[in-house]
């Protein structure tokens, strides 16, 4: 297996992503607010919040999908100028995959690898653990829901970024799957690379999580590890902390907890 | 290779294989085939032909623009989360839908008029007909572009690109007409070349029809235009206009583009 090398290669090029004084409005909306946070490596980091708690901006900010109004962002030694070369560091699993109707998921790799300029061998382990083999060659438009998340992550996984973005990885995944695909997020981490995902489902992510960043209304009202989390809650759960947290900090405006991030 | 060519194969290769394309490739290649078997000689046939370029390619390239933009909007998305440019993916995007529907528009109709012998006794006339729908694709892709990343909802968008054809094909000519018979007791040429300048589909039936001598089926605005210029002259003026109606579109849709949030 090469995966020596890549932990190697990685133990070399860890990635921090930075985000700081971050703030943006759609139109008069706020939807992030002063965000000042930090992804490190070797940690896979939950971002949490009720809907429309701004989780998915903030991934998209990342990726350059949306520009924040003010502050700044670094990935690795790279603040995002709208030069895309550094998204060469990510691999992102999108939430819902859309892929064109009339690609079969062979053509949409082979497609993938030949727009990032990739050479070499991608890593196929998750399109073999998935027992994908034969989808690959149907239009992505006869592909039953689960075989396309199981697409889109062997995607994501394809190139071993250092970085990990996954929106919601396990919706629609059948148990099997999404038990591998946790299996595969934990080795991630284990080899360095920063994982950064969102989830409904508290489980899973308990499962998985290093740390927290807990947003409400567009601001973090948590951000460090998750036995943290539970500490200061005095629960046992992350399900429970959460609820507590938004039952606390929810409806009226919340301050007071800042102090603890 | 550069990025935006990549796109552009992969976007091209998608394009090509939806069914709408080559429903439109043999819409062309039945009506052109219909035409030359009823009316005698190439010549008799342009104009005609023409007139249902005038018609169906702005209303064919701008909803399939806009439904290939909306429709690809999440594909685009995952494109974009790649090392990839939002104006080299532009770029790719818009080659891969004018590149394809031009082609197949001229398959369609060149095909027929070819084995007519029309590129042989009428060259420069086919020449300048398929030009024009060529460049009526090219305004009519910009326009959709420039529809689909203004409106963000696409039931609105596909609204919008209707009446944006319904406006520029029909609309257009009637009130041009209305004002000049209104207006008949001033001199109106000047008016009228403006008039022409502003609406690429008149710009395309001119250059398309001039060729033929068939000003009679120019409407107003074109009649005025060749007696103005006439020729070869009439036929640059109008190529430069029709490429600045490429040109400010495909500008203004890469500019919202490049700033709007995904």
């Amino acid at each position: 297996m090469t995966d020596a090398r890549v932990l190697r290669d990685l133990g070399e090029h860890p990635v921090w992503i930075r985000m700081e004084n971050i703030s943006k409005r759609y139109g008069s909306r706020p939807v992030l607010t002063e965000v000042d946070v930090c992804f490190r490596p070797g940690r896979v980091t939950a971002v949490l919040g009720p809907n429309g708690a701004g989780k998915t901006t903030l991934l998209k900010m990342l990726l350059g999908l949306v520009r924040p109004d003010r502050g700044c962002i670094t990935v690795g030694e790279k603040a995002l100028d709208g030069d895309p070369a550094y998204r060469q560091e990510i691999g992102y699993m999108p939430q819902l995959p859309h892929f064109p109707d009339n690609l079969t998921g062979e053509e949409l790799a082979a497609m993938l690898d030949d727009v990032r300029g990739f050479v070499g061998e991608p890593d196929e382990s998750l399109t073999r653990a998935f027992d994908l083999g034969r989808e690959l060659a149907k239009p992505f438009r006869n592909l039953s829901g689960g075989n396309r998340q199981k697409l889109n992550a062997a995607l994501a996984f394809r190139y071993r970024s250092p970085v990990l973005i996954l929106d919601e990885p396990t919706a629609g995944l059948d148990p099997v799957a999404a038990r591998i695909l946790k299996a595969r997020v934990r080795r991630e981490r284990d080899d360095g690379r920063t994982v950064l995902m969102t989830s409904h489902d508290l489980g899973h992510l308990e499962a998985l999580a290093d740390d927290v960043v807990f947003l409400l209304e567009g601001r973090v009202r948590f951000e460090g590890e998750v036995s943290r989390l539970l500490e200061i809650t005095q629960q046992a759960e992350l399900e429970g902390a959460i609820a507590a947290f938004l039952m606390e900090h929810g409806a009226s405006g919340a301050d007071g907890l800042e102090g603890v991030a | 290779m550069n990025t935006w060519t990549k796109v552009l194969r992969y976007e091209m290769r998608n394009v090509l294989r939806a069914r709408a394309l080559l429903g439109y490739g043999l819409f062309f290649l039945a009506a052109t085939t219909g035409l030359v078997r009823m009316g005698g000689g190439v010549e008799r046939v342009l104009p005609s032909l023409s007139n249902l370029i005038l018609l169906t390619v702005p209303l064919v390239s701008l909803v399939v623009t806009t439904v290939f933009l909306y429709e690809g909007r999440a594909f685009n998305e995952l494109l974009l989360s790649q090392p990839v440019g939002r104006k080299e993916l532009f770029r790719g995007l818009f080659m891969g839908l004018t590149l394809p529907l031009a082609g197949v528009f001229v398959v369609g109709t060149g095909l027929p008029l070819l084995a007519s012998g029309g590129f042989s006794t009428a060259a420069g006339p086919v020449a300048l007909t398929l030009g024009s729908g060529i460049a009526l694709t090219a305004v009519f892709v910009a326009l959709g572009f420039l529809v689909a990343f203004s409106v963000k909802e696409a039931a609105r968008g596909l609204g919008v690109a209707l009446l944006v054809w319904l406006g520029l094909t029909v609309v257009y000519d009637g009130v041009v007409l209305l004002a000049s018979h209104n207006l008949s007791a001033y001199p109106l040429e000047t008016p009228m070349l403006a008039a022409m300048i502003l609406n690429p589909v008149d710009l395309a039936r001119m250059v398309s029809l001039m060729a033929v001598d068939a000003s009679v089926l120019m409407g107003y605005t074109g009649a005025v235009f060749q007696d103005f210029f006439g020729g070869w002259t009439g036929i640059v003026i109008a190529t430069a206009a029709l490429a600045g109606w490429v040109l400010l579109p495909y500008l203004g849709a890469l500019r919202r583009f490049g700033r709007m949030d995904l």
